[in-house]
């Protein structure tokens, strides 16, 4: 499960799917363009959650306040103060800002178990959507900030490329995106991953044979917290501007959806998830009445009928069809 | 601050808190003995708040009103925790989280269509109108006197049936130990399906309560369940009197921030629950 490709099939599928996504923009397709760059970075988002939720067993209902903070983070340095637009110094400090809190909250968060977790982090999270809601000064409450331009990427005097051009900025969150994928995949078979997947399958046991698993998980959460940042960063860069919406628990249980929807614990499922919840929305939010009402139909049937998500419908036709075929 | 401001934010507190309570209350035994986390508990205060305002044009009498949506609400409760909630139990908390979550779409939609987005008022009854003279300036409305009184009566209702009753033994039994309540032998889905009605009919009868002294409103739900749970995380998973006292102590922390602090008040109450969660992990009262 947790390598990129795990067979000869599946290698094929994986070079066809990226292919087709390093082809895409070549369709020069604006509109679509960008709306596979926002399903770029809300995987990018989702496969930080996967981290927490899919491998090591925590079931965070606050992601987004990480989100929303690294868009942040980029609006008050970029925007609001005028430090500086530089990409190389704002996303690192974007990353930096969220992993920092993210470790913070972690302390306080990680000393609870189960459903206490999920509210607690809930809530948690609520303190940021509050802080960037209330405080007007800081950032522009509930109709947020509009971003003055994208960020800078010249490195002295030299110009490697330009995010204002879509197409470039569609290329630098696919980067980014299958660098996670990569860096996701050798995670999960180094010592940390191992020890991270071996508390969610019991943290007693993992506790017992002497691991440190409060360190493990406050790891983890710092490490998730910390793309999830950067998830929020792009987003704010692509949008233009950040609001707390970027912030709020429908946005924690958005990208909860996708895991579901994508399946936890798979490293693609975080992608296909995304992918999955945003063509949704898009071709139906438009199109039927009463989205949110059928929305919540199909969650609950999911739920109730499908709790391994599409990956778990695609084991079940093929078991369908061996049996058949025995 | 003078002593009149002094107690009227106090009562505001008092009230507030109770209200809470009877929203946390539920939420806390749901929480407690059926180990479901309900996200769509919140909607269950909003449709209280909603049914207060459809019936009130039928009947015109709010005691009415509220008599015939408690027993409203305890059926659809019985009927919801039958049909979906009765899978959850031995399903996963992110399960859970998701398929609440997707009620709480339905539910909002539903109340979209059915009632519409704007903001509604319920009328105060004739009676309950008027208003009490606090010092020599100030006033206090009697409705809202009459609401702490009301939720007051409900929570000592509730402790007589939990401390006292054999239903409320089984009830506390099942909060402590699920497993062996089952192998002595008592029928478990009648318990559940009970607690599961009683949390959704006391979150009903609050926002219908609620309803006359504040305004109705689409986001209403979403923000009472939210410090439900802040309640719950400071009071303790499935202790109804650790419920109670988290409900004052939020409630006062949030009228008193917003007296003190108006800038900052949003975050008043998730300063008390950090500060408590560090000094107690599993809150004020764990069961």
């Amino acid at each position: 499960m947790s390598s990129l490709v795990t067979s000869p099939s599946r290698a094929a599928l994986v070079a066809v799917f990226l292919g087709a996504l390093a082809a895409f923009p070549l369709l020069d397709q604006e509109f679509y363009t960008e709306l596979v760059t926002r399903v770029m970075i809300l995987s990018i988002f989702a496969i930080s959650l996967d981290l927490l939720v899919g491998y090591t067993g925590l079931v965070s209902f606050g992601h987004a306040a990480w989100f929303g903070m690294g868009g942040y983070v980029f609006a008050l340095l970029g925007t609001k103060y005028q430090v500086t637009t530089s990409l190389w110094l704002t996303l690192p400090a974007a990353m930096l800002v969220t992993a920092v809190a993210s470790f913070l909250v972690g302390l306080f968060v990680l000393r609870t178990r189960g459903m206490f977790f999920i509210m607690v982090t809930l809530a948690f999270a609520q303190i940021f959507y509050f802080f960037f809601h209330d405080i007007k000064a800081l950032g522009g409450g509930s109709d947020g900030l509009n971003l003055r331009g994208k960020p800078d990427t010249a490195i002295g005097g030299w110009v490697p490329f330009e995010l204002t051009e879509p197409n470039t900025l569609y290329y630098f969150v696919l980067v980014l995106m299958a660098a996670l994928l990569l860096f996701m995949a050798l995670l999960l078979r180094s010592p940390l991953g191992r020890a991270l997947q071996g508390i969610r399958e019991n943290e007693h046991r993992m506790e017992a044979i002497g691991f440190p698993v409060f360190r493990y998980k406050l790891a983890a959460f710092t490490i998730a917290g910390a793309f999830a940042g950067l998830a929020g960063y792009l987003f704010a860069v692509l949008n233009s501007s950040v609001n707390p919406e970027m912030l709020s628990w429908h946005q924690s249980a958005d990208v909860l959806l996708m895991l579901i929807l994508g399946g936890m614990g798979q490293l693609w499922g975080g992608l296909i998830g995304a992918f999955t919840f945003v063509l949704l929305q898009e071709l139906l939010a438009s199109s039927v009445k009463l989205w949110h009402l059928w929305l919540g139909i199909a969650i609950v049937l999911i739920v109730l009928f499908l709790p391994g998500g599409m990956f778990s419908l695609l084991e079940r036709l093929k078991r369908l069809r061996q049996r058949r075929a025995a | 601050m003078d002593l009149a401001l002094l107690l009227i934010q106090t009562l505001n507190a008092v009230q507030y808190g109770l209200l809470l309570f009877l929203v946390a209350s539920g939420l806390t035994l749901i929480f407690g003995v059926m180990g479901v986390i309900n996200l769509a508990h919140g909607s269950f205060y909003m449709m209280g708040a909603y049914l207060a305002f459809s019936l009130a044009a039928f009947t015109g009498n709010l005691l009415l009103t509220i008599v015939i949506g408690v027993v409203l609400s305890a059926v659809l409760g019985a009927l919801l925790e039958w049909a979906l909630f009765s899978h959850l139990y031995r399903r996963n908390h992110l399960q859970q989280v998701l398929l609440t979550y997707g009620l709480i779409l339905i539910f909002e939609e539903l109340r979209s269509v059915l009632v519409g987005n704007e903001v509604y008022s319920v009328k105060v009854p004739a009676w309950l109108d008027f208003s009490v003279p606090l010092g020599s300036v100030m006033t206090y409305p009697a409705y809202r006197l009459f609401m702490s009184g009301v939720c007051l009566l409900v929570a000592l209702g509730l402790y007589l049936l939990i401390q006292r009753t054999l239903v409320g033994a089984r009830i506390r039994a099942g909060a402590s130990n699920r497993d062996m309540v089952q192998i002595l032998g008592i029928n478990i889905d009648w318990l559940y399906r009970l607690v599961f009605s009683l949390g959704v009919a006391l979150a009903a009868f609050a926002g219908m309560i609620n309803a006359p002294a504040s305004t109705v409103s689409p986001g209403m739900g979403t923000q009472v369940l939210i410090v439900s749970f802040v309640v719950v995380i400071v009071g303790g998973i499935g202790s109804v009197w650790g419920a109670l006292l988290a409900s004052l102590l939020v409630a006062f922390a949030d009228t008193f921030g917003k007296v003190f602090v108006p800038d900052y008040a949003g975050i008043a109450i998730y300063v008390v629950m950090a500060a408590i969660l560090l000094w107690r992990p599993e809150g004020l009262f764990k069961t």
